[in-house]
């Protein structure tokens, strides 16, 4: 009741209090108008024309305007207006092109005072000037407008658009002379009422019909506009040209368009068709509506504050026949629903991401690390209280990620994309084939998952000990990743050691390395589960920068390197590991900014064929593993996942290929899908078409390989005139020549035809290729160095 | 194809540049070009629409497959036992991959598309029939249903079909070269003559003239035009000395609602249905004729509550993106128009007259527009052109030549085919408002 007090006050004395309400209709609405004190409604449809009071709690019958046996179609409005000056008087548009006004003062039941039948076709819209109590101005579909005088029984004057039908006409509030006339094909006229014969100016102002139009009641200079094209636009009429200083996207065509009183940048909308919602948008905020009123089930055709001065009080009728009270603080604020956030990319590869702060700062392991480049740079934007977002209290934050160059660089990406075999070999030499693509990359960790798939799903005896051996060297490499963040992960690892060591006693080497392997891969499912531990800062920094970090640590930290190479020998890595453990994470926040080493991956090379030995002898034991392939399908699709998390998308996707249906039914189809779309956008932002059309041919989802039958035009130049061939056919309308005519042996071209980006020369590809062996001009003697690549 | 109107066509096509581009567009689009292009490149501006309308439901992006597209082509164009569409999309369907035993007929076709049979049928008979339940009924989550999207499009196809069989027969179109009947003097439509006849050099015989029984009164129509253009300036300049009274305007809508369904062409010409056509639509019996011999009553559609421009536009463009524009552009085009020309007269304001006939169809649909006096259609339409447009819209299959050559004389061919544009785009927009609205009401 608070609220209520501070209106009666703001309202000198004119109390308006009221709660939500709604009463039904007979029939559907489609206007509604307020009377001048705020307290009478009238509703006009093509079956109701009443008038009800707003009381407190309910909202009651006072007229029903509707009289007669037979109503005509004089009674079938398409729009109401009531009068701001007169409160007696109103005006409805018919459907039938009839302009009718009401004289509520009359004594008799039927209230009809005057008729207008000028108008040819439907009026679409009604409009009082708001202080000439004798001046009604009708727009309507017959392209014309008009403006009467109640007192005569003609039109004054008619106003021609010149263009199509009249959708909508508002008087200025503040301008006598002006009116703003909105039509059917987009345009926007602004009129002079002592000119009849010509309007002030037009421009476009939408795509399609522009269905409505209000002036701002305090800006003087400012229209909005709503149109079929789903926008409300706020034009600048005090310039010279209309300037569209705000604009709004809905998801539906604006039937309606109302400033709220006394807010001055907000605005009620609602829409003609399947948006059944009314929406207060504030228009520098055009992405999230203000406040929301959700309670109509059919379109919403009218809406009106409920006084000149009021903002909390909106009324609105629908074509669910219901007739509403809205109250402001019912309303639903889908800010409070959203989490606005920005995301960014700069020239330079830096990334800008803000968010609420709220949803920062609850994340309490991320902390700003100012001066370090990877970290993020928060900066805390504190809004301006004099800046009027009564409903929104929100401060974000901003974070920048910077990405140094050579992190940066997605070299790696295109090299490993370009070098990956993913079919057409058996399985194992798939595998082994891109391991050495990733090992040769420094990427350790991908080439060990290579290796570790091929022990798993190939058959054993193709098992390449030096591979193995060489995986393993890596694997260890990898590990420093894994730990280095909290004791969950370090308490997993020791419980498999204890196993090891254990099975290890039993002296069965065949269970040791299915241990040993299988440890390896819960590491990586550990790390898979830290991958949503680590803090988001982290993570974001450098996605890919997970082995060059690797690598500086043990190069930081040479003793342990000096484990790791011991590593490999007892199969199991871990426990020096987890010795070593905290100063590794020492290492990796001190040190992260430290330059790369490069000389590392030979140091480890180097190092591990020395314990070569162990591992062959156990990699024969490998010929004894029973266990089917599947029984690693949890883990190698949690792999997967793992890796599509980490932001490589590459290794999710090429692994899917290269093992086919061993794991495809492990991951649902729509994961899958988006993964290679994923990938196959990476691929071609890297321009990289052949392997992205690769890997679209061996996508096994539907959604997928019909990408290739997708957009497969070819926009090609003429020949001869050199302009863009718009025709589908061989030849070009403006020369009228045949456009593909081979320059060497001067046929068309059926087939393959290569020509050069330069002078749109070319021809069959034979001649081409034979002609370019003894030439590098142009065949066709236009003097260009042709370039084929 | 009417051998007056390929007299026209081979005119005027020497001459225009436009059409050519038309014609060499037409053709890379679809590698052929099909009389229908060739009959309404009398009117180019309106083909230009038309052609990319048709070409973006056909092969651009959309929800349907493109064998789906052609097949529900089919559907609709054989309703009319229009074996000319049909027959053309046949070649598309296989051409596109479809499966040649659906052409077996609709049982042997995916549950799917017999779903879609029973909408098919209304649509094309009696659109306000169309309920939401109807929807629901396609849309309901189970294997065979279909998306909202998908729907939209098969509706979009389903009455550009329908008034193309409309247009197909209404002038009088016969079959391509390499169709079925193109060779023959087997009369498939109106047609006497072939167009293969005259493409192949022998329009020797073809000495006809414009109007083959015009010779008899030529007086008589001549003053024909007059009298239509006299009543149609009367009209324009003096509608508010006489205004009648709302119930009078209520009345004279009902009547030409009703008169309209029974305006009806004497003669019961029974054309055998092409044997490869019947076999798409299940139940003959249903037709516009059944009801309308019942006097049924035709509820009646407010067009000021649901309207194309206002409703219909904004739903298909939300759900079938760029064809709401496309559409709205061809009704646009065809609407509005007009050369200021009536027969040999010059500076003609033909609004009226276009409007007459535009609300005159919606009207035999039930389309009300509240601004409309009924009574212009009266004074603007004579009986022999009701006639023809009625059958033309309710019934395509049953046009005969004589019907075509009976109505407006003195007309030129162009401006015979030009009414038939205005009859085909109002009769699918009045399949549209009701489909549309069905549509609507099922979505709130």
């Amino acid at each position: 009741m608070e609220k209520m007090a501070r209106v009666t006050t703001a309202l000198g004395g004119n109390t308006i209090t009221g709660r939500t309400m709604f009463c039904h209709l007979d029939a559907p609405a489609n206007a509604i108008s307020v009377c001048r004190d705020a307290a009478q409604v009238v509703v006009a449809g093509r079956n109701i024309f009443k008038i009800y009071a707003i009381e407190e709690e309910q909202f009651v019958e006072k007229l029903n305007l509707r009289v007669g046996r037979k109503p005509s179609l004089n009674f079938s409005c398409a729009d109401v207006v009531w009068h701001q000056m007169d409160e007696n008087l109103l005006a409805t548009a018919a459907t039938n092109g009839v302009v009718v006004t009401w004289n509520l003062g009359k004594p008799s039941r039927n209230k009809q005072d005057q008729l207008f039948t000028e108008h040819k076709r439907t009026v679409n819209k009604v409009c009082f000037h708001p202080t000439e109590v004798y001046m009604l101005l009708s727009g309507s579909q017959d392209g014309y407008m008009k403006c009467f005088d109640l007192r005569k029984k003609d039109s004054v004057s008619t106003f021609s658009g010149q263009s199509e039908s009249v959708r909508d006409v508002q008087f200025s509030i503040r301008d006598y002379f002006t009116f703003a006339a909105t039509f059917e094909n987009g345009n926007v006229q602004l009129w002079d009422i002592r000119r009849p014969d010509r309007y002030e100016r037009m421009f476009t102002a939408h795509n399609g019909p522009v269905f409505c139009c209000d002036w701002h009641p305090e800006d003087r200079g400012w229209l909005a506009t709503g149109g079929r094209d789903k926008m409300v636009k706020v034009w600048d009429m005090n310039t010279n040209r209309a300037k569209e200083i705000y604009c709004v996207q809905t998801i539906a065509s604006v039937a309606r368009v109302k400033w709220r009183p006394e807010c001055k940048h907000h605005i009620a909308t609602c829409s003609m068709m399947v948006d059944h919602n009314i929406y207060v948008w504030d228009v520098r905020r055009p992405f999230i509506p203000s406040a929301m009123f959700e309670e109509h089930k059919d379109v919403t055709t009218g809406i009106v504050w409920r006084h000149l001065h009021d903002p909390y009080f909106l009324l609105s009728g629908s074509k669910d026949s219901t007739l509403y009270q809205h109250i402001f603080k019912d309303a639903s604020q889908p800010i409070d629903r959203a989490n606005p956030e920005g995301l960014c990319y700069s020239l330079y590869g830096d990334l800008a991401f803000a968010a609420k702060e709220s949803l920062i700062s609850s994340d309490s392991n991320r902390k700003p690390y100012i001066g370090d480049r990877r970290h993020p740079i928060f900066f805390k934007r504190k809004l301006d209280p004099t800046e009027q977002f009564e409903y929104i209290s929100s401060s974000s934050a901003l974070s920048v990620f910077e990405t140094d160059v050579e992190s940066g660089s997605m070299d790696w990406f295109v090299r490993t994309a370009k070098q990956y075999v993913l079919a057409g070999r058996p399985l194992a030499e798939l595998c082994d084939h891109n391991a050495a693509v990733a090992k040769e990359l420094d990427r350790n960790q991908v080439a060990q998952t290579w290796t570790m798939l091929r022990i798993i799903y190939s058959s054993p005896g193709t098992v390449s000990s030096a591979n193995l051996n060489h995986s393993m060297g890596k694997g260890s490499a990898s590990l420093p990743l894994m730990n280095s963040f909290n004791m969950k992960d370090i308490q997993s690892g020791m419980g498999s050691e204890s196993r090891l060591d254990r099975s290890k006693g039993e002296s069965r080497p065949e269970n040791i390395l299915m241990d040993s392997s299988s440890t390896l891969i819960n590491n990586d499912d550990n790390e898979e589960t830290e991958g949503s531990d680590v803090p988001a800062d982290y993570l974001l920094g450098d996605v890919e920068g997970d082995e060059d970090e690797l690598y500086m640590m043990d190069h930081e930290n040479p003793h342990a390197e000096e484990q790791e190479y011991i590593l490999p020998q007892e199969a199991f890595p871990l426990r020096h590991e987890i010795v070593d453990n905290p100063s590794a994470l020492d290492h990796l926040q001190e040190k992260a900014d430290s330059p790369h080493v490069s000389g590392n991956e030979a140091e480890t090379v180097s190092l591990t064929p020395v314990e070569s030995f162990s591992l062959i002898s156990i990699s024969h034991s490998l010929y004894e593993n029973r266990l089917p392939p599947d029984f690693f399908s949890p883990i190698v699709r949690d792999m997967l996942l793992f890796y599509a998390e980490q932001g490589d998308v590459q290794m999710a996707v090429s692994v899917l290929i290269v093992l086919g249906d061993r794991i495809r039914k492990e991951i649902d189809e729509q994961t899958q899908e988006h993964w290679y779309t994923s990938y196959i956008d990476l691929l071609q932002r890297f321009q990289l078409w052949n392997i992205s059309n690769e890997v679209i041919k061996l996508s096994t989802c539907r959604a997928i390989n019909c990408l290739n039958q997708a957009s497969t035009t070819l926009h090609i130049n003429c020949t001869n005139c050199k302009r863009p061939m718009s025709n589908k056919g061989w030849i070009c309308d403006r020369c009228r020549q045949c456009a593909s005519m081979c320059a060497v042996c001067h046929h068309v071209v059926k087939g393959l035809f290569v020509w050069c980006q330069g002078c749109s020369h070319g021809g069959h590809l034979q001649h081409i290729m034979k002609w370019l062996e003894s030439s590098s001009h142009c065949p066709a003697g236009c003097g260009h160095l042709c370039e084929y690549t | 194809m009417n051998s007056a109107l390929l007299q026209q066509i081979l005119q005027v096509g020497n001459e225009d540049a436009q059409m050519h581009a038309l014609f060499a567009d037409s053709f890379a689009a679809l590698g052929r070009l099909d009389n229908v292009t060739l009959v309404m490149v009398f009117h180019p501006q309106y083909l230009e629409s038309f052609l990319k309308t048709q070409h973006y439901l056909l092969q651009m992006d959309g929800p349907l497959p493109l064998h789906y597209r052609h097949y529900i082509g089919i559907m609709a164009a054989a309703r009319h036992q229009c074996s000319y569409l049909v027959n053309l999309h046949v070649n598309d369907f296989l051409h596109v991959g479809g499966d040649p035993k659906w052409l077996n007929g609709l049982e042997n076709a995916p549950q799917k598309l017999q779903n879609l049979g029973e909408l098919n049928k209304i649509l094309a008979h009696r659109p306000w029939l169309l309920t939401k339940e109807h929807i629901e009924q396609l849309l309901k989550t189970e294997e065979h249903s279909w998306s909202l999207a998908e729907l939209i499009h098969a509706v979009v196809l389903l009455t550009h079909y329908h008034s193309l069989a409309s247009f197909t027969f209404g002038c009088g179109i016969s079959p391509e070269i390499h169709c079925d009947g193109g060779h023959t003097f087997r009369p498939p439509s109106v047609s006497n003559y072939c167009i293969c006849d005259i493409a192949n050099g022998n329009h020797g015989t073809d000495e006809m003239q414009i109007s083959p029984t015009g010779s008899i009164s030529t007086a008589e129509s001549l003053c024909e035009v007059e009298v239509l253009m006299e009543k149609m300036k009367q009209l324009q300049e003096c509608r508010d000395e006489e205004e009648a009274s709302q119930e009078e305007m209520a009345t004279r809508f009902e009547r030409e609602k009703r008169e309209s369904m029974f305006v009806y062409f004497s003669e019961e010409e029974e054309l055998a249905p092409t044997r490869d056509v019947s076999r798409h639509f299940e139940d003959t019996s249903y037709g516009y004729k059944d009801f309308s011999r019942h006097g049924m009553h035709v509820p009646t559609f407010r067009v000021q509550d649901y309207s194309w421009e206002d409703h219909g536009y904004s739903l298909v463009n939300r759900l079938y993106p760029d064809v709401g524009q496309l559409l709205d552009e061809k009704f646009h085009i065809a609407y509005n128009l007009t050369y200021h020309t009536m027969a040999m007269h010059k500076d003609v304001d033909t609004s009226t007259l276009r409007r007459a006939i535009w609300n005159y169809i919606h009207c035999m649909f039930g389309i009300r527009y509240d601004d409309y006096d009924y009574g212009e259609i009266n004074q603007l339409l004579d009986r022999s052109f009701k006639v023809y447009i009625k059958t033309v819209v309710c019934t395509p299959e049953k046009t005969t030549k004589r019907m075509y050559d009976s109505f407006w004389r003195q007309f030129k061919q162009s401006e015979k085919v030009h009414v038939n544009l205005l009859l085909i785009e109002a009769r699918m927009q009045a399949e549209l408002l009701y489909a549309l609205r069905a549509i609507t009401r099922y979505m709130t």
